[in-house]
């Protein structure tokens, strides 16, 4: 389970981006995190992962007080993140990186089953680098595959769906709904898409750096909208040069 | 020969105890053996040190090795090669320089080779180069390569220095007839203060000539590299250069592409960055469990992989 007690942040420039956040995902749980643009939600899961040190709040993984390890420190007890823009590499194959991030080598069966789940061939793939040569919805694929390849207790997807085209999005749906059925740990998907809060169990809704609310999809989901519209220019119209 | 010989053999030339085919290792500026092959012919020449190798025309599948080796201080080792590769052979070339010094004395390999392709030949020149040993004699090694391409010929060099060589000053020149193709992949790291210079002209003489050269370098420590290259084209020709350097601690590089056209169909880019290595690649990394420091191992080994 992941405890998340008056968590906040502030950017470099003192701007408050999360604002006492408190929240319990419970384990083997599909959980969608969603909200306005510009809400905190990216943070969020930076500070879950140790890639953003909170200003203040605790962080608890399995009971742990984790808020002081690093990022590596988590990654080893089991907390995985898929980067919304993932790096590339010079010189870093595909089967690589995903040796490193499972930690051993890879028969190619093993990889036609972690390439498989994210729409790529391993004979095409496996030895491409990662480079500017693959195209967004590639990278994106892999990025997912690191992740996948890790099998960890707690996965963290940052708007996987982003530079997805349409027919890979459904296997991406795919790969999510597989994990979910088969339990492999605990899912948290930062997402705007319905297909996925859908197949969420919980909603989060993170929006102006505050939960504004948690709970079951059905009954979240329902209610996303509510209260809603789109916010005025702050300059006006009447104040425009 | 030697144990160290043998042990550089080992790193520069894949050396398990023997060679299959031609040879000649070249040891402290003496020959430590040879063997001729049916088809490749390896013979001293005469008024000059070095060999003559001829690779008969169509010879195909054949590796020739020709690694040389200074294993102590005080040697200055100069040595020319000239290849004359038959028409429509296809062969491989490992190369490949070991310097070793244990005293105080400079240890030095000057390697010249000159490559004349016939039509539509074809060769893969490996060579590696390492620098070993205790002492604190300078470890130097200039190797330069001069290539001639005839017609639908190919020269894919494929060249490795990592580490241990303090100097470094590798020159390579080539100049490619119709439908010739040269494709280079150098991989350099230097460190301490270890200093490196290339210098590549390519002249793309012939119709649809075309160049393919990337240089891909780590300076660490407070090591210096200098990158110089320059490809012209005379004719409807593709040139690509690439240059890509990562730096560490104190490490400097130099790097002056030039591209000449003197022809209107003749198509040259060049790309070169320089920086250290990006955060988001150690961060990628460290969320997959590695420490910094193993991140920083791992891309800078993919990167010269």
């Amino acid at each position: 389970m992941l405890t998340l007690e008056h968590i906040s942040w502030s950017a470099p420039g003192g701007d408050a981006i999360i604002k006492d956040v408190s929240a319990k995902i419970d384990d083997g749980k599909l959980v969608v995190v969603t909200g306005p643009n510009g809400g905190g939600k990216t943070t969020l899961a930076k500070i879950i992962a140790g890639i953003e040190t909170p200003d203040t709040g605790k962080i608890y993984f399995d009971g742990k007080d984790i808020t002081d390890l690093d990022v590596t420190q988590r990654a080893k007890l089991g907390i995985s993140f898929a980067f919304q823009q993932p790096v590339r590499f010079k010189g870093i194959t595909v089967r690589d990186l995903l040796e490193l991030a499972a930690g051993k080598a890879f028969s190619e069966e093993e990889l036609c089953d972690i390439l498989g789940k994210v729409g790529l061939c391993t004979y095409d793939y496996m030895d491409r680098e990662i480079n500017a040569a693959l195209s967004g919805g590639e990278i994106k694929r892999i990025e997912i595959a690191s992740v996948l390849a890790r099998n960890t207790k707690l996965s963290i997807f940052d708007e996987p769906e982003a530079g997805i085209d349409l027919w890979s999005f459904n296997e991406l749906i795919g790969v999510f709904e597989d994990m979910r059925s088969k339990r492999h740990g605990t899912q948290m998907i930062i997402s705007h898409q319905e297909r996925i809060l859908q197949i969420a169990d919980e909603i989060l809704v993170i929006a102006d750096g505050k939960v504004r609310t948690q709970g079951d999809a059905k009954t979240v989901l329902p209610t996303l909208l509510q209260g809603e519209k789109v916010t005025d220019c702050p300059v006006g119209r009447a104040n425009r040069a | 020969m030697k144990s160290i010989t043998e042990k550089l053999l080992e790193m520069i030339a894949d050396y398990t105890g023997a060679f299959k085919g031609a040879y000649n290792i070249r040891e402290d500026a003496a020959c430590a053996g040879r063997q001729s092959s049916e088809h490749i012919h390896i013979t001293s020449k005469e008024d000059m040190p070095g060999l003559d190798i001829h690779v008969d025309p169509g010879t195909k599948g054949e590796t020739v090795f020709i690694p040389a080796c200074v294993t102590h201080g005080d040697v200055d080792d100069l040595v020319y090669n000239d290849f004359f590769i038959g028409k429509d052979a296809d062969i491989t070339v490992v190369a490949g320089c070991g310097v070793n010094t244990d005293d105080e004395g400079e240890a030095r390999h000057n390697g010249i080779h000159r490559f004349f392709l016939e039509e539509n030949a074809q060769v893969l020149y490996k060579e590696k180069h390492i620098g070993t040993g205790k002492g604190n004699g300078v470890k130097t090694i200039n190797p330069v390569t001069d290539a001639t391409l005839k017609s639908g010929a190919v020269l894919t060099m494929d060249t490795t220095q990592i580490s241990g060589v303090d100097k470094t000053l590798r020159k390579t020149n080539a100049v490619l007839a119709d439908h010739a193709k040269l494709v280079i992949r150098e991989r350099l790291l230097t460190d301490g203060d270890e200093e490196a210079k290339t210098e590549f002209e390519v002249v793309l003489d012939g119709e649809d000539s075309g160049a393919d050269i990337v240089s891909r370098s780590v300076a660490k420590g407070n090591s210096v590299q200098d990158y110089v290259s320059c490809i012209v084209g005379k004719n409807r020709c593709t040139g690509h250069s690439e240059c890509d350097a990562i730096l560490a601690e104190n490490g400097k590089v130099n790097a002056a592409p030039k591209l000449s056209a003197f022809h209107t169909d003749a198509q040259l880019i060049h790309e070169a960055a320089i920086g250290k290595i990006a955060g988001e690649q150690i961060m990628k990394l460290k969320t997959l469990g590695l420490t910094e420091e193993e991140a920083e191992k791992k891309i800078i080994e993919g990167f010269l992989k």
